[in-house]
Formats: C-alpha cells, structure tokens, sequence
C-alpha cells in the first residue's frame, strides 16, 4: 500500500515535470513568434509602409486643354471642340445590354456597335467606363441627360476634341494632333507623366508639333484612396491641370485662304512675307488636306489617296519644296558681281542664243540670241547667256557667299514640319557628295539657278525680302504667346552698298513695268502698289543636242512630270515695299505666264487686305482678272 | 472558478468584437453583433460546463470520443465542401467542423484512459501502442478531407497528451527520427502515381515556401497580410486607421487573418500584446494543471491548453509568413459561430478540472 502510494507521488511529480516542459516548449516557441513579429514590425516596417502606401494611393492624371492657335488678327485657326459623349460604368447599370436596348430608342446605336461595347464591357472591370458613343449632337446629349433617371449607370460627358475651322486652308501650317505612337516617344521626353494620359493627342505636324512644348501645358494630378479592387474611396489631393498656351501667328487667314483659292488646281507653293515685321503673312501649299480628318479617323484608303497622291497633298511645299530657283536667282550672281567689281552697269555682253565653255554649249532660253545685253536688260529680260559669263568671272564661291546673304541654302527655324535647307554648292560639296570634281559648266549652271542649286519657296521669298529692303529679313511664323508679342531683335542691314541694290532693284522693276520685261503682262497699273519682281523657269530635264537639232519639244506636248517649274518672286509696293512674295508652280510652264500674274493677286490682295480692285489691272487684263476674282469672292467666305 | 484565466478570456474577446468592429469599417451589426451575441450563448455554456462535476465529464469522455469519430465518418460520406475540402457538417441551421470535436474528444479519451492506466504501465509497449491507435484513427480520417493542417494538429495534440502522462522519452526520440523520414517520402511521392498529399496541398507548401513567386495568386495573401503587419510598426497606424484592412488588401481579414489587423492598427505593442496574453492562460492553465490532485483533471487541463496553444501558434505564424496557411481561427477573437463554441467549451471544462482539482480520484 505504501509501496504503490509512494510510486503514485512520483509519478504525480513526474507529471508535474513533464508540464512544466510542456509550458516551457510553447512559451519559447511564443518566442519565436515574438521574435518575427519584432522583424517585420520593427527591423522592416519602413518598407511595408512603403507598400502599403503603394496600394493605397491611386495617382490619376488630370488632361490639360491644349492651346488655341489664332491667325494674326485673332481668327481661330485651332481650337477645341466640346465632344458630346457617352459612357457607361457597367457596375452601375447592373444589366448593360437592356440598358443599351432604351438608350438605342433615344439615339442610333447599331446592333453591331452595342455587341462591340458588350465585348468591352466583360474585358473592363465592372467601375471603369465604357464609351458608347463620340461625337452626339447636343440634342442628342440633352434627349440623353434628361432621361437619366431611367438609364443607370450612363453617364453623359463632355470632352475636348481638336477642331480646325479652316480645313485644307492652314493644314501645312496649323498641322494636326493624334495619339502618341511609339516612335513618337523615342523622340519626345518620356518622363513626362502628360504622355502617360491614356489617348492623350501631341501634335504631329506643322505648328501643332512645332510648338508642342507650349500647346500641351502641364497635366494636374489627383490622389484617391483605392481600395483593394481599385475602387474610389476617397479623394485625398488634386492639383488641377495648366492649360497649353495660346498662339497667335503672323498669317493672316483671309490671304492664305484667298492664295489657296488661287492656286487651286496646281500643285504649287505661295509664301508671302510682310517686310516690317517679318511676319510670314501667307504660306500656301496645294493641294491640301483637311487635317480635322486625321481627328475623326480617316479609312485606310482616304489615308492612302492622300500619301500617294502624285502632287503630294501631305507635303508642305512652301517650306519644304526643294526648286532649282532658275532665273530668280540671277540677282544674287548680279549682286556678287558688281559688289566684286567684275562687271560695270553699262558694260555689254553679247548673246547669240548659247555659250561655248569647253566642247560643251550651254544655251539661253531664247535661241535666237539677245544681242548685245547690260545688267538691267540680262535681268529684265534674263538673258541666260550674260549670266553664264557673270557666273564665270565671280565663280562659284562668291556665288554661294552671296546666295546665303540672301537666304538660299540657309535653314529658317520655323515651328513646321519638314522645314528644307536648300542646297546651295560648293566645291567641296560636290566632292564629298557627288564624289566628282568641280567644272566650270557647274558654275555656269548655278549662275542660272539651275544644276545643283536648290531652294524653297521661303527662301526665294525671303531672297527677295532682303533685296527689296536691304535688310537681314528672318522670316517668323509666330506672333505672340498667351498675348504676349514675340520681341524680334532690330533688323540688321545687309553688307552690300545701297547702289548696287537699288541697280538690281532697278532691274526687278523693268522686268514688270518695261515693255521688255518678261513679266510686262504681270505689272500692276495703280501707282500705290507697283509690283516689281523676277520670273523664273527652272527646267527640271536635261536636253539633248540631237533634241535642239529636232526642235525643243514644247513643255505642253511633254508629260507632266518632266515640265518646267514655273517661279515668280516679287515685292510691292515698288517705292514703299511692304510684301515680298514668292510662287512656285510646278510644272506649271513659264513663270512669266503662270506664276506671275498669281502673285500679282496674291501681293494685290495683302497690300489692300481685300479682293484686290480692278482698276489695279492693265485695260486689256480686267475681264480676264475679273473673272478670276469673281470665281476666287464666289468660293470665300470672307 | 479561476478568476484570473475567466478575465483573461474575457479581456480577449472584448478585444475581438473591437478588432470585428474596426474591420467592418465601423458597421458594428456586420461582424461585431452577431459575435458577441454567439460569445454571450458560449460564455453561458463555458459557465455550465464549469460547474459540471468533473465526474461527469471523465464519464462522458469516450462517448465523446467516440460520437467524433462516426461524424468523421459521416463527414467523409455526407460533408459539405468549403474552401476546396469536404470538412463541413450541417444540420439544420447548424455548421460545423467535426474535426474541432476530435481534438477534444481525443484530449478527453486520452485523458481518461491515462487516468484509468496504472502508472507503471504507461510506457509499456503495448500500453503505448493503445493511445497511438486513439490517435492515428481522427488523424487518418482527417486527412483524406483533405485536411493535412488538422490532422497533424490533433497528431500532435495526442502526442503531447501522452508526453505530459509520461510516457518514456526514448518513444518521442524514435518518433523524431520517422519524422524526417515521413517528410521525406511525401515529397517524393509528388508527381508519382502513389503521391501522399494532394496538388492543392502541396500548391500551399510552395506558396509559402515562396510567396512572391505569385504575388496575385495564393501568395497574395501572405504578402498583403505581411504588408499589413510590416506597416503597423512599433504603435501601429490607430484603430480604425490600417490602410491595408480598410481597403479590403487583406483576404479572410475578418477571420482567418484578423490577427494581420491587430498588428497594423496597434502595432508592436497591440501584437505582443495579445501573444502576452494568450502565453499568461497557457501559464494559468499548466500551473492548475499542475496544482491539480485529480488525475484525469490535469491531463484534460494540459491537452486543451495545447488545442488553444496550436489555434493561436498555428494562425499567427501563417499570417507572418512562417508556416503554410491551413485555416485556423484566431481564438477568442476570429468571426465564427463554431470556432467561438469550441474555445468557450474547452474553457469551461479547464474550469471544472480546476473547481473539482482537489478531488481526488477514489
């Protein structure tokens, strides 16, 4: 009884032990808890706070409106459209496609189009908006807002959209914006969060692009609370969106739309340049798009008419044409010769329709010789053959010099696409290019704005700018910023003696006003606005000696292609100039014919802001004119 | 009555229905109502329990033993699925886990028939091999639920029972030495056509083992919950104030994971805080146990802490990324009717082992 009592105790006190282990082996592995609980709490909180934060915060982009662009005198060149439009939160209607059934009895809604927003739906998560449809009238929109109550979950918004008023008239110019494309942001910076704005629209072309930067202002940005399914819960911070800025250019809308009429039907370029305050007034290039189909989304095959289109429609030929200047340029070979001495005002210089240089002929444009010819009559009546033995005497590097002077060969920066610099050769040029040697049929060629002479429409304008005023013209494309006006620096006066341009000037003025002058048709009979100029035919094919033998086709009887670009560069008024114009046609024929009496309206209507008057016009010229003008006042809407 | 161990699980509680009521974001009818109202029938049926004789309850062990296993059984043929395992029983209005049963029902049996064994005998090979067939048969028909978590759970309850019955230590090291052994041909079984576990189980072993390998997937939890817990800091971010249980981040935050809350509202202090708590009734309890002249008493009163110990140990270290996440409650504190039921029970009994511990047997 002892015995078994005894044993009992013991192992009651055994038990006692083995509890105790027991007690012990869960509190240390308590222990250990604690001991996890101490790192994450308190060795890495800071970075599960940091976490936590991250799933918390939802940061949304806030659109800015983008900039307006106005012409000079305030007319909205692009703006921005209220876009009327649909959305749906699937959560909210709780069935969508009965939903779509009533809202399809207040709008049209295809069957297909409301299958397209089902698929949409079940892809999106049930909160986040679907878009049912763009672009409602605003009767539409109202009709929808008012029968709200019995439409859950649909809810009308109103949108910006770009708008351009004046259509294919400032295409070139103004541009268009769309959506940003991956090689967009290999160019552009990509940090910016604006660009993360889903469908945000950068400009693409023209000043659009150009001046992007200032358009686009700056993004706002609004913090919400989210929860786990990324739902709004609350909204914590909002910076609101800048707006872009506004832009108002130096064109003046009412003569780029009446240029654009004129030269309607060609495939030709017009830049005006208003000489006090450099300001391009008017840069045309035909034919035109309407950018607002780049906005609402054009077919592939519309896409591929305009791309393909023979004369370019997307092309800015105005800035970006590269045109053998022809006989334009020969004041520049004129200018260099006489500021070099080379070549007296009344020194003559006998043509017979071709010079001799080597075993080569090199022919003027009128084969049966000018006779004797001084400066004024080589440019008056642009004699090919004086300049060949000018551009021998001063040679190719003076020419270049002078060209450049002028702007030949020189890249304006313009906020445009596709801005051209020209070429205007050298020596070296056409060795390291050409890999050929420099032979002096190269200068004789470039002496006529021809070889491998190139220019742009603006540079032979602002050639001409510079001429009529002797002054460092740079062209400028921008007016102000947010009212602003842009400060220009003071016009610097160009190296070349006073006499030698009013000699040349001289020249321009018999070319339109001499009875000899090859733009005597051209010349404008009211003495306030005399047009002085120069006309240019730069041939674009070579011609052979079997083809002179035979007779020179007549540019008409050629295709199209291979016609001679017709050029006209001028400016007016002769004794006060104001514009400097120039017009390229191309293909077009004889600048005489074609391109000049075009920048006589174009310059007419810039000098008195209207259709120009027809009492301006030669007698014989007025129902001819007339009937132009009358077409041209019929189509605007001035 | 154990006054102190009654305040305590008390004290817990209160703290719960405020950790429900924070998580519903301030709805007190959602979660914090109904628990209380389920805390008030357990906390009667605690206080009818404690009063029971101890007799009695030493009498009804084996039935209770017993009626666990044919619902196990029942369970395997009838049960309802939930969360990927047939573990439900229902009747009528009434869900629950039979399983919960089993650990006590084996805490109970194992109890008595230590109780009833005589000393000397008790580690006595065939004597040993008795209570491993009283435990092996709710482990072996747990598994197949598929529920590996419990099973080893009420495995490891058994063993802990004959442990503190004082059964040679020499059976515990050659237990430890199969173990490995075990492991070892689970995971070589993986992929073969005899394979031990299934896919689902041992998808939840990699998962936590790896849990940023699929950070939207199962692992989403246990990286959300170690969010929440990381964040809370050493104060915590103020009730009512984590971020990640406001805004729905955690999964199961008001169950399973509602500890993950307590970490980020309250911090360091609100965690340890409450682990201090649940160690002090694990002391309570081992100390009565100790104190306890009746036999059986003392025994019940160690196996039942060791069921509360694995639910606290167990939900803790899965929500803290230590351990692979098998779906135990929170005790006291995790949202359910069943789990509540349970706690309060094994609290009432404990409190009879230790009104009755100065009874001895006769």
């Amino acid at each position: 009884m002892e015995k078994i009592s005894f044993r009992k105790n013991l192992l009651d006190r055994n038990l006692g032990r083995r509890a105790v282990l027991l007690g012990v082996g869960q509190l240390v592995l308590v222990g250990f808890l604690i001991r996890q609980m101490r790192e994450l709490q308190l060795q890495e909180s800071e970075k599960y706070q940091l976490l936590a934060e991250e799933n918390r915060i939802d940061i949304r982009i806030l659109p800015p409106v983008r900039g307006v662009i106005f012409d000079e005198k305030g007319a909205t060149l692009a703006g921005n459209l209220e876009n009327y439009r649909l959305r749906i939160i699937p959560e909210k209607a709780k069935n969508p496609s009965k939903v779509l059934e009533d809202i399809s009895t207040l709008i049209t809604l295809t069957d297909e189009r409301k299958s397209e927003i089902l698929t949409e739906i079940e892809k999106k998560k049930s909160y986040s908006p679907v878009t049912i449809i763009e672009n409602i009238s605003w009767n539409d929109f109202i009709r929808i807002t008012v029968n709200l109550p019995s439409l859950p979950g649909i809810v009308p918004e109103v949108a910006f959209k770009r708008f351009y008023a004046y259509k294919h008239f400032f295409a070139h110019i103004v541009g268009y914006v769309g959506e940003i494309s991956r090689s967009d942001l290999k160019v552009i910076s990509t940090g910016n969060p604006i660009l993360q704005i889903p469908d945000f629209h950068i400009g693409k072309v023209g000043v659009e692009k150009g001046l992007d930067p200032l358009l686009r202002g700056s993004v706002g940005l609004s913090r919400h609370e989210v929860n786990a399914v990324g739902r709004i819960i609350r909204k914590l911070k909002e910076d609101p969106s800048l707006s872009g800025k506004d832009i108002h250019l130096t064109v003046d809308s009412k003569l780029q739309e009446f240029a654009m009429h004129r030269i309607e039907g060609f495939s030709a370029a017009v830049v005006v340049i208003n000489l006090e305050t450099e300001g391009i007034s008017c840069l045309a290039s035909s034919p035109s798009f309407d950018p607002n189909l780049f906005i609402e989304g054009m077919s592939q095959d519309d896409w591929d008419i305009l791309r393909n289109s023979e004369n370019q429609p997307l092309a800015n030929k105005a800035v970006s044409g590269n045109y053998p200047p022809g006989s334009t340029f020969k004041m520049v070979v004129a200018i260099a010769a006489i500021e070099a001495g080379l070549i007296k005002t009344e020194e003559l210089i006998n043509c017979s329709g071709f010079l001799e240089v080597g075993e080569r002929r090199f022919h003027c444009w009128n084969s049966f010789g000018h006779g004797d010819m001084d400066l004024i009559g080589g440019i008056r009546e642009s004699c090919d053959v004086y300049y060949y033995n000018l551009a021998l005497r001063v040679g190719i590097k003076r020419i270049s010099d002078t060209a450049r002077k002028f702007g030949i060969g020189v890249l304006f920066p313009l906020p445009l696409s596709g801005v051209s610099k020209g070429l205007m050769p050298s020596k070296n040029w056409k060795l390291a290019q050409v890999k050929e040697k420099w032979v002096p049929g190269d200068t004789l060629n470039s002496g006529i704005g021809q070889g491998f002479v190139l220019s742009t429409p603006l540079q032979i304008a602002v050639m001409t700018a510079r001429l009529a005023t002797g002054l460092e013209i740079k062209p400028t494309l921008v007016k102000a910023i947010d009212g602003k006006p842009i400060n220009r620096n003071k016009k610097r006066a160009l190296k070349i003696q006073d006499s030698t341009f009013s000699l040349v000037r001289k020249a321009m003025f018999n070319v339109v006003n001499d009875k000899k002058g090859t733009a005597y048709k051209s010349r404008v009979v009211d003495e306030k606005k005399i047009l002085a100029g120069k006309t240019g035919t730069s041939q674009i094919r070579f011609i052979t000696e079997s083809e002179r033998k035979e007779g020179i086709r007549k540019n008409e009887d050629l295709p199209r292609s291979q016609r001679d670009h017709a050029l006209f560069t001028g400016f007016a008024p002769f004794n006060k100039p104001k514009y400097a114009i120039s017009v390229v046609v191309e293909h077009g024929g004889a600048g005489s014919s074609v391109a000049a009496p075009i920048a006589r309206d174009i310059i007419l209507f810039a000098i008195s802001g209207s259709i120009p008057k027809i009492t301006a016009y030669p007698i014989d010229q007025r129902d001819e004119t007339d009937a132009i003008l009358k077409r041209i006042k019929k189509a605007i809407h001035l | 009555m154990h006054w102190p161990l009654l305040f305590l699980v008390v004290v817990i509680s209160c703290f719960g229905f405020l950790m429900l009521y924070s998580v519903a974001e301030g709805d007190f009818e959602k979660w914090a109502r109904p628990q209380m109202e389920r805390f008030f029938g357990g906390f009667i049926l605690m206080i009818i329990i404690s009063f029971v004789h101890i007799d009695f309850w030493r009498f009804c062990s084996p039935f209770i033993f017993l009626v666990g296993i044919v619902l196990l059984i029942v369970v395997l043929f009838f049960g309802d699925y939930g969360g990927g395992a047939k573990r439900w029983l229902e009747v009528g209005p009434l869900r629950f886990q039979p399983s919960e049963l089993n650990k006590v029902g084996l805490v109970m049996a194992l109890a008595v028939y230590y109780d009833w064994l005589t000393p000397a005998k008790v580690s006595n090979i065939f004597w040993v091999f008795i209570p491993v067939v009283m435990i092996l048969v709710p482990t072996a028909l747990v598994i197949p639920q598929p529920d590996l978590g419990t099973g080893t759970l009420i495995a490891f309850i058994g063993l802990t029972i004959m442990f503190a019955a004082g059964v040679n230590y020499l059976y515990f090291l050659g237990g430890l030495l199969i173990l490995p052994g075990l492991l070892a041909l689970i995971f070589y079984s993986r992929g073969t056509s005899w394979q031990l576990v299934n896919d689902y189980q041992f998808g939840r072993i990699d998962t936590f083992l790896n849990p940023g390998n699929d950070p939207l997937g199962d692992g989403y939890q246990i990286t959300q919950s170690k969010i929440a817990l990381g964040s809370g800091g050493l104060e915590g971010r103020g009730f009512m104030q984590g971020s990640q249980s406001q805004l729905d981040f955690l999964p199961y935050k008001h169950t399973d994971f509602i500890f993950t809350t307590i970490a980020e509202e309250f911090g360091f202090f609100g965690s340890v805080g409450l682990l201090l708590m649940y160690s002090v009734i694990i002391t309570f309890c081992i100390i009565s146990a100790m104190t306890n002249k009746n036999k059986f008493g003392s025994l019940l009163t160690i196996g039942l802490a060791t069921i509360f110990f694995t639910y606290f140990f167990v939900n803790i270290s899965a929500v803290t990324g230590m351990a692979p996440v098998t779906g135990v409650p929170l005790p006291l504190i995790s949202y359910g009717g069943s789990a509540m039921l349970v706690v309060l029970g094994t609290f009432g009994l404990i409190q009879s082992a230790h009104i009755h511990r100065l009874l001895k047997k006769d």
